[in-house]
């Protein structure tokens, strides 16, 4: 391989500190799998500051054992950004971060079967200055597809180390190692004529960008080149801005040529393209057309009209069936070890506020959250294999259309279908959506799909409303479907909604690469679902922690004399008094001041209204058996005699929590999605608000026909 | 300058070569920086299954359009 004489190892890059390398590519190229290949368990995730983009960093090693800094920046087409996540990248490539050492330099995944897209990166990587690596990636897939890629026909070309690779077989990645541990890397050969008519603009903000804003010549360049492209550009938080003199270059240039009608920005794309048809007519000979792939039948049939829809629907039904049925025994197991907890605590600490904190507030509490990580990482495995294998796009390619008719696209489908069994994994998987507006209506709406953690309320409302024996499991079903159909109306409704008032914005358009199928990489997929539970546990934990013991200490306190039951002392501690407090507001619904008990504890979890029903009413409701609570509920009277449960307000209950935003693990995870209180307090708020309106209606036209 | 038509009306199975992306919109650069620009050779596969959006090859890959979109692209049917 014959190298350049102007060897240089980078701008930044001194023997004392660890290098730094960027690992970048096209999404679907099979950068995760590297990264992990790379780095092995050496890993830290976090969120870049300000942004809710996943920030990856990893240690690899070189040859000689020296630690080497792995960036893992967003996968992304190009770096005239379109979504936060891609502004980041940029960001971090342009040193715009303060929050990210710049790299030194750079590791480019290239999928193999795509040469000239993914180039078009490569391309306006080039510029940037730095050493760069190109990875060669999925080169047996290139060849099975009859692409024979020419491996040092495309290092001649652009004159940079090209290392071919199988990174989900590990293969090539020895090689890899061994170019990032060159202590020089030449700088790329490969010169693109920059357009006649924009050549002069590029040169007056290169001069401007290395006065103004302290830039490297050559980072300058690339980056005049990307204003230019850049017209829609994104600007997220902790990027440093321009400064005033190139911004009003930039404005200038732009106006002038608006006027002119000159299509800068296509020249520039036009002419890279231009500048990658002939090394890609060089480096990939074609083996002549070898048929349908075997992605091609695939989705002949995944697409297809029919069996499009009957394979979309086994899918989501066989993740649903594994959901329920796979997570009752660890959710049973959590429960069953929390209380032996709680049991032990109570035996080994002597007795006293501090017990109860422990045992009925932090045990209890975040015990009666963690009792749905079965549930969570089951979900988050699904989402993970739907991702790896390609299906996801599928399933957003045929739900688009239904999906566009409230404003939203097809990417929104698969978090708000999960989110039947847990919007918490449907919430963090909102991410895959670019549109930061449509990915924000997602957010706002997923919560309404009914829950795993509503069916214990619906099911005590039901056996309440009918006892058994009286009506037919058919009705008993269908009021259970009922609420899925309202909490689905309302979560399209409510996206309609936001989409045409809050969230207005022309809409975005819907690109979306179709990847070829693939082979699921399990040990990706685990580690995959392994990251997002520990997230959520870290991320949100504390305010679980928190709102736990809070609620605690509202049913604890004040003390109800010695030898009061339970049922006593919650009639009287804070929270009991809060539910005659609340009795006013909920009235109007039917509810008295004991419904309201419930409705403060199961802001928790919506699960625990029925733990609390038990307290309240002084009846012990185990998961199996309702019946004692059932009755409990129906012999409960309001003070002048009526009888409080009538099948109206056991109705306008359920409605109710169809609706209301009852899960402070939601609200922490919004929180955490949104970056910051004012998204969680107003769908708090909204969703609250809709369950009380509804319910009033439900309630008093109830009450006027008669029942 | 033989007769264009927008890509939306293209047939399924059908290839073309596109002649006009529009200039200047931002929403288009995107298309046109993932390979979907004048003198690129694209076809057609499918539809999804409620007629909309449309899936692409273009430069050896497949992509996703919306009808909507696909109306703004003016393409030469090939022969």
């Amino acid at each position: 391989m014959a190298l350049p004489p102007h060897i240089s190892a980078g701008p930044a890059a001194a023997a004392s500190r660890t290098p730094v390398y960027a690992l970048v590519g096209n999404p679907n190229c099979g950068k995760s799998t590297l990264f992990n290949a790379l780095t092995g368990l050496k890993q830290k995730v976090g969120n870049y500051p300000g942004v809710t983009v996943e920030k990856k960093i990893g240690t690899a090693y070189s040859q000689h054992g020296q630690p080497i800094t792995v960036v893992d920046l967003p996968g992304t087409y190009s770096l005239a950004a379109r979504s936060p996540d891609e502004a980041v990248t940029r960001d971090v490539l342009l040193g715009r971060r303060a929050d990210t050492p710049q790299p030194d330099r750079i590791l480019c995944i290239v999928d193999a079967t795509n040469l000239e897209r993914n180039l078009y990166l490569v391309h306006q990587i080039l510029d940037l200055g730095r050493p760069v690596i190109v990875v060669l990636n999925m080169m047996d897939l290139a060849a099975s597809a009859g692409l024979n890629v020419r491996v040092a026909r495309l290092e001649h070309e652009l004159g940079i180390p090209v290392i071919a690779c199988e990174a989900c077989n590990s293969k090539g990645v020895i090689d890899l190692r061994l170019a990032m541990s060159r202590p020089d890397l030449p700088l790329s050969r490969h010169a693109w004529d920059i357009p006649a008519p924009i050549a002069p603009a590029v040169a007056e903000l290169q001069a401007s960008l290395t006065a103004n804003d302290g830039k490297h010549p050559l980072i300058a360049r690339a980056e005049a080149l990307l204003l230019l492209t850049d017209q829609d550009s994104v600007r997220v938080a902790g990027s440093t801005p321009l400064s005033p003199r190139t911004a009003d270059i930039l404005h200038s240039w732009q106006k002038r040529w608006a006027g002119e009608g000159t299509d800068w920005a296509g020249t520039l794309v036009a002419s890279r393209y231009d500048a990658i048809g002939r090394i890609a007519t060089e480096v990939v000979l074609r083996a002549g057309d070898t048929g349908p792939t075997a992605s091609d039948k695939i989705d002949a049939v995944v697409t297809h009209p029919v069996w499009g829809w009957l394979t979309l629907a086994a899918v989501m039904t066989l993740i649903f069936v594994s959901i329920f049925s796979l997570a009752e025994a660890p959710m049973n197991w959590i429960d069953d070890q929390a209380s032996a907890l709680a049991t032990w605590v109570k035996q080994t600490m002597a007795a006293g506020d501090l017990r109860d904190l422990v045992t009925a507030g932090v045990i209890g509490g975040v015990g009666g959250v963690v009792k749905f990580l079965p549930q969570i990482l089951i979900l988050f495995f699904f989402i993970g294999l739907l991702e790896s294998t390609g299906y996801m796009a599928r399933a957003a390619f045929i739900m688009d259309r239904l999906m566009s008719r409230v404003g939203l696209n097809g990417k929104s489908f698969i978090p708000l279908l999960s989110s039947y069994a847990c919007a918490i994994p449907g919430i963090m998987a909102t991410r895959t959506i670019e549109d930061s507006k449509d990915r924000l209506v997602t957010i706002l709406v997923a919560p309404l799909m009914s829950c795993s953690a509503r069916l214990p309320v619906y099911l005590l409302m039901i056996a309440a409303l009918m006892p058994t024996g009286t009506v037919s499991l058919g009705a008993k079903v269908g009021l259970m479907l009922l609420m899925y159909f309202l909490g689905t109306f309302g979560a399209f409704a409510f996206a309609w909604l936001f989409k045409r008032t809050l969230l207005k914005g022309v809409p975005p358009l819907m690109i979306m690469e179709l990847p070829p199928y693939r082979l699921p990489r399990w040990r990706d997929v685990a580690r995959h679902m392994l990251e997002r539970a520990y997230i959520f546990l870290r991320r949100a934990g504390t305010v679980i922690l928190g709102i736990s013991i809070i609620l605690w200490f509202f049913a604890a306190y004040p003390k109800a004399p010695a030898g009061a039951t339970p049922t006593q002392q919650l009639a009287q501690s804070f929270a009991g008094r809060a539910g005659h407090a609340l009795e006013p507001v909920i009235a109007p619904l039917g509810f008295d001041w004991q419904i309201g008990i419930g409705l403060i504890s199961s802001f928790a979890a919506r699960e625990v209204f029925v733990s609390t029903m038990g307290v309240v009413f002084n009846a012990e409701a185990k998961d199996d058996d309702i019946a004692p609570l059932r009755e409990a509920m129906l012999a409960a009277k309001w003070p002048d005699g009526r009888a409080l449960f009538t099948p109206l307000v056991c109705f306008t209950l359920m409605i109710f929590y169809v609706f209301a935003m009852q899960c402070m693990s939601t609200i922490a995870v919004v929180k955490r999605e949104t970056n910051g209180w004012k998204w969680p307090i107003f769908q708090t708020c909204y969703m609250t608000g809709t369950a009380w309106i509804l319910s009033f209606i439900v309630y008093q036209a109830g009450r006027a026909l008669g029942y | 300058m033989p007769a264009t038509i927008k890509l939306s009306a293209l047939a399924v199975g059908a290839s073309a070569t596109v002649r006009e992306v529009p200039a200047n919109a931002p929403a288009f650069l995107r298309f046109r920086e993932m390979g979907l620009l004048a003198g690129a050779p694209v076809s057609l596969v499918r539809t999804a299954p409620l007629g909309d959006p449309l899936e692409l090859t273009v430069r050896g890959y497949h992509l996703t359009i919306r009808k909507a979109d696909a109306d703004h692209i003016l393409v030469e049917p090939a022969p």
